[in-house]
């Protein structure tokens, strides 16, 4: 077992997720001006990749990487305070446009740049970024890579070569074995993420954070989807009270029909 | 301001032109990919096919799998279908993406596809990133709204906002939202069946089972009528009340994080932002304040309804019926009042 495992681990800086997020005065976009943090599915990614590390009998190593602007910087640290090993940060001027094609196309350019050094064994993303709730990335590398995929991943076991992934399907739960290398991207269920201790954070600051940019990696990432407009979701008007059960019932039989 | 006249034109403009287009009968070519489970079509194929008649031309499906031949049978009758392909491999059972990708590439290489379609659920999202992918265009997740060949209307930030998007790509590869559409119905017609191009079979994977939740209650994306318990229910056991109630009404069972995180139920069954999204026709939150990722997951519910002791709860403000009240009362009460 002399054959170092090299895991790479996608993340997205993106609004946190319990920010109520606004559309922008224009209707291009949501207002940006707010608290941020790392895709809580890229979270999972890095506790799981770091859990395989902690437990794989070979040594592994955990490559943080991020696509977007120069505070994309930000939650590479936080994979690295997390116990990611070294980070990668592809950087564009403006991460609103980068979509998850370019993305895909990136993170293929960066894996096959040198291939000695940069190899990867398997890819662990998020399931999806919460901003645009695209759900795509994962399955276009594995695609580009001609690579096999294991989405929505719930339990992740390798054991040398082989790879086995229980996912999340509607209904239930599926089991897929595989070999790497491959890649898998996680749903909630896969594990708990870790908070980065203070100690962790400041040896974060000492780790390797080697910067690109998408032209060295020769990839276009020029947006293939235009957002013509963004709006408010129609409003719902709520507040009815009804006294008891049987009001309630009356109500939802004849008034709203739906019993 | 300058923007959203200009770009309102050019969607005028666009729309104008597109009707005209469809006028001719020449407009778009769109494949519908037909996800089925056990020799039945699912749903949201269903929806798909209605978004995808929306484009105006003509719609071509597409069923793979071991033995498809009596979905193939199915899908032919459904209102809309000129054609249907028909890919029988044991390669294709199970739906694997790493073989289903080549087979969409191939069908779109022979016949020209302008658009493809399927429902966004486990299998769509699956398969449709990576067939894109491999034809070099963007996807263009759950959609809810066709405004044009190549307009579509979704959600982002879980619905916090709805972002009308321009597909700049010759294939414009689409998962449709179920819930945003009619199930398309069968009609008098019944479809010519061909068989389906050639194609790669790298057989990647390799599937080994499945554990699916036997319940007779519906599945939770899927059901008209859910029934939501929060940290309100106060723990595990008290959710049988819950049950008893969907049992009696036909609905599905969800939680809010809050119960999920407190361990009252299972993951699985959390609504919300970052768990299912649900739009049924009934929503009944009980004991569930409403916090905005719970709502993110349930506001285009049909009707909603809120059972809390809490008068000031946030989830009073979207539901169309609350009635403040202890849960504990109000819910027993309701299951033996329903069923007469």
């Amino acid at each position: 077992m002399s054959n170092p495992l090299r895991i790479f681990v996608p993340v997205k800086r993106v609004i946190d997720y319990a920010v109520k997020v606004r559309v922008n005065p224009a209707k291009t976009d949501v207002d940006r001006n707010v608290k941020h943090s790392m895709n809580p599915f890229d979270e999972i990614a890095v506790e799981e990749a770091v859990r395989l590390k902690e437990k794989a009998p070979q040594t592994t190593e955990v490559v943080a990487i991020s696509c977007g602007s120069a505070k994309s910087q930000e939650t590479l640290r936080t994979a690295l305070a997390m116990g990611a090993d070294r980070a990668v940060h592809v950087e564009v001027k403006d991460d609103s446009t980068l979509q998850p094609l370019a993305v895909a196309k990136l993170l293929k350019a960066y894996a096959e740049k040198d291939p000695d050094t940069t190899k990867p064994d398997l890819f662990i993303l998020g399931k999806q970024a919460i901003d645009d709730d695209a759900n795509q990335t994962g399955q276009m590398l594995a695609g580009l890579l001609q690579w096999p995929q294991t989405t929505f991943a719930s339990k992740v076991e390798i054991n040398g070569k082989d790879l086995k992934v229980v996912r999340e399907i509607d209904g239930g739960l599926e089991t897929v074995s595989t070999q790497l290398p491959a890649v898998v991207t996680t749903d909630l269920r896969l594990n708990e993420p870790r908070y980065a201790s203070l100690p962790n954070i400041m040896k974060a600051k000492k780790k390797p954070l080697l910067k690109l940019t998408p032209e060295e990696l020769g990839v276009d990432i020029s947006p293939r989807i235009e957002t013509l407009k963004v709006e408010e979701p129609p409003k719902r008007v709520g507040g009815r009270k009804v006294e008891n059960v049987d009001e309630l019932i009356d109500k939802l039989r004849n008034e709203a029909k739906v019993l | 301001m300058f923007f959203t006249t200009t770009s309102r034109i050019a969607l005028q403009a666009r729309n104008t032109l597109a009707q005209r287009f469809y006028a001719t009968g020449a407009g778009a070519n769109a494949l519908l990919f037909v996800e089925h489970k056990d020799g039945a079509i699912t749903g949201a194929t269903l929806n798909a096919l209605t978004a995808a008649k929306k484009l105006g031309g003509s719609v071509t499906a597409l069923v793979a799998g071991d033995a498809p031949e009596g979905i193939v049978k199915e899908v032919a009758k459904l209102s809309g279908i000129s054609k249907v392909l028909s890919a029988k491999d044991n390669a294709y059972a199970n739906a694997l993406p790493e073989n289903i990708a080549p087979l969409l590439v191939a069908a779109q290489a022979q016949f020209g596809f302008t658009h493809l379609f399927t429902g966004h659920t486990a299998t769509g999202k699956n398969i449709f990133p990576r067939a894109a992918a491999l034809m070099d265009v963007a996807a263009i997740s759950d959609i809810v709204g066709v405004e044009g060949e190549d307009t579509f209307v979704r959600p982002i930030y879980a619905g916090n906002a709805i972002a009308t998007v321009k597909s700049n790509d010759k294939v414009k590869v689409v998962t449709v939202r179920g819930t945003a559409f009619e199930a398309a119905s069968a009609g008098d017609d019944n479809a010519a069946e061909e068989a389906a191009p050639n194609a790669d079979k790298p057989n990647l994977t390799q599937w080994m089972g499945e554990d699916i939740q036997k319940s007779d209650r519906p599945d939770l994306g899927s059901a008209k009528r859910v029934i939501s318990g929060g940290r309100g229910m106060k723990n595990g056991e008290n959710f049988k009340l819950l049950y008893d109630l969907a049992d009696k009404m036909g609905a599905a069972v969800g939680a809010s994080r809050a119960a999920v995180d407190a361990g009252f139920v299972d993951n699985s069954l959390q609504v919300g932002q970052t768990g299912k999204i649900v739009a049924p026709e009934l929503y009944v939150a009980v004991g569930i304040s409403g916090a905005i990722q719970h709502l993110a997951g349930m506001k285009d519910s049909k009707t909603i309804v809120a059972i809390n002791k809490d008068a000031d709860a946030p989830i009073f403000q979207v539901a169309d019926y609350g009635l403040v009240d202890d849960l504990f009362k109000a819910v027993p009460e309701m299951t033996e009042k329903i069923g007469k």
